[in-house]
């Protein structure tokens, strides 16, 4: 035996389950009069910095069919591209956006809809610069643990092409399946939990 | 930035890779719904990028008098929640063993009979008029949390045609990262019906699944008043970079 490393284990996940509303968005569910309002509904407000985006994403399972009890969140740069978190070092974001959204899938046809800005470039570890995204985490009932994957922007495609995350995804067809479309003044992205179109989802 | 006045430098190493052998896989096929909607291609492994290692900042100004009270933040004036009443408290750490201060919790439950007020929840046991079943809190500097609740019920669930689930309570836990997201469930220290749920069966060692297993503390329940359970809660550590450059320093 040698010595102990003295660490812990995280602790393991479980399924956000099928009620995940009652905590997590509980005026959506109809719990009114606990909280004034569900964490993460508005994004932004009359002095947000950057492009107004809206983001209309689906989750699909194994047949195609979207989930409608699933809850997305998403965390992004301000339009300059500077997190507002303590752990960004490079200066200080727009004080008047969070970069942070939560949505529960429409309980009848599954969209989730966010009214955010369009990110700025981030870089990457060593200093290239990473192409406009979001980041985006999934949980629903039957996800063990929440899944972690990305928005790209379709209408990005010189940024997109010097990506060094895209870049590392070998299967070069699934590329794609991180890069939402463009409808108007919003972006159509559909997470295939599974099959042929199966989302790039991360480790990291 | 760091918050003005503080001077705690923010962590900005990577993290711990997961351990996904010591999480339940995607792919649990006694939990049904497991099958259709778990990804069957391999993860896009790679470091955390900036991405990952910011995440936003939630203040306790947000936090309403009785957001960590479940027993009465949905009860009409002057009643309470029916149930066991319980303190549930513990500390948000990190695989360092270091407190996580600041760190976002929300809960959420059934009520003591084993009823969740959502509209997709059949059970016939009864709603209860004073409770809602939602709670948050911030943790302090040392990581540490404490909410008042009423013991959830345990439930039967249309999985197999006799499935129940354990009395348990829903964590969303925030801690400073977007790589640190974490949803999982507390479980109630001598339940018999912890070990027959296949939800909790996805986790493959047993050691993980107790680390889900609140202890009861006599020391800390308060008499006459409420029992107390303690559930502490570990979030990924940062890698320590003991002899790595880094553009902002180590």
């Amino acid at each position: 035996m040698a010595q102990s490393l003295d660490r812990f284990k995280e602790s393991p996940s479980q399924t956000a389950g099928p009620y995940v509303h009652i905590g997590l968005t509980p005026n959506f569910c109809g719990i009114g009069g606990v909280y004034p309002a569900d964490l993460g509904a508005s994004m932004v407000n009359d002095k947000t910095q950057g492009e107004r985006i809206g983001l209309e994403i689906r989750v699909l399972d194994g047949t195609g069919t979207p989930l409608r009890d699933a809850l997305i969140e998403i965390w992004q740069a301000d339009a300059k591209g500077l997190y507002n978190s303590p752990a960004e070092l490079r200066g200080a974001a727009d004080p008047d956006f969070l970069g942070w959204g939560r949505c529960p899938s429409d309980m009848e046809t599954g969209l989730c809809t966010f009214q955010t800005i369009k990110p700025g470039r981030v870089p990457f570890r060593d200093g290239r610069l990473m192409a406009p995204h979001v980041s985006l985490w999934i949980v629903a009932r039957g996800i063990n643990i929440g899944l972690h994957t990305r928005l790209y922007f379709f209408d990005e495609a010189k940024a997109n092409a010097e990506d060094p995350i895209l870049a590392r995804i070998e299967q070069r067809v699934r590329v794609p399946t991180l890069i939402a479309e463009r409808k108007g003044d919003s972006y159509i992205f559909d997470v295939h939990l599974q099959g042929e179109k199966e989302t790039v989802f991360f480790d990291s | 930035m760091p918050e003005p006045g503080s001077n705690r430098m923010p962590e900005t190493g990577a993290f711990f890779q997961r351990d996904r052998t010591w999480h339940p896989p995607v792919l649990t096929p006694d939990y049904k719904t497991s099958v259709l909607r778990s990804p069957q291609k391999a993860l896009l492994a790679f470091d955390n990028t900036a991405s990952e290692l910011t995440g936003p900042v939630f203040g306790h100004a947000m936090l309403g008098e009785l957001d960590n009270d479940l027993i009465h933040n949905f009860a009409r004036p002057g009643e309470s929640a029916i149930g066991e009443r319980i303190i549930v408290y513990g500390r948000v750490l990190d695989e360092r063993g270091k407190g996580v201060p600041g760190a976002l919790l929300e809960f959420w439950q059934a009520n003591s009979g084993g009823r969740y007020r959502h509209k997709k929840d059949g059970y016939l046991a009864p709603l209860d008029p004073n409770f809602g079943g939602c709670g948050r809190t911030i943790t302090g500097e040392d990581g540490g949390y404490a909410f008042r609740t009423v013991k959830p019920g345990p439930y039967p669930w249309p999985n197999g045609p006799n499935d129940w689930r354990p009395s348990h309570i829903h964590f969303s836990i925030f801690g400073h990262a977007f790589a640190q997201r974490l949803i999982t469930q507390m479980y109630f220290e001598g339940d018999p019906l912890i070990w027959h749920c296949p939800i909790v069966r996805g986790i493959r060692d047993r050691a993980a699944i107790e680390t889900l297993i609140a202890a009861l503390d006599m020391q800390a329940t308060i008499p006459m008043d409420a029992r107390a359970y303690k559930f502490d809660i570990v979030l990924r550590g940062w890698r320590a970079s003991l002899f790595e450059n880094r553009p902002e320093g180590n």
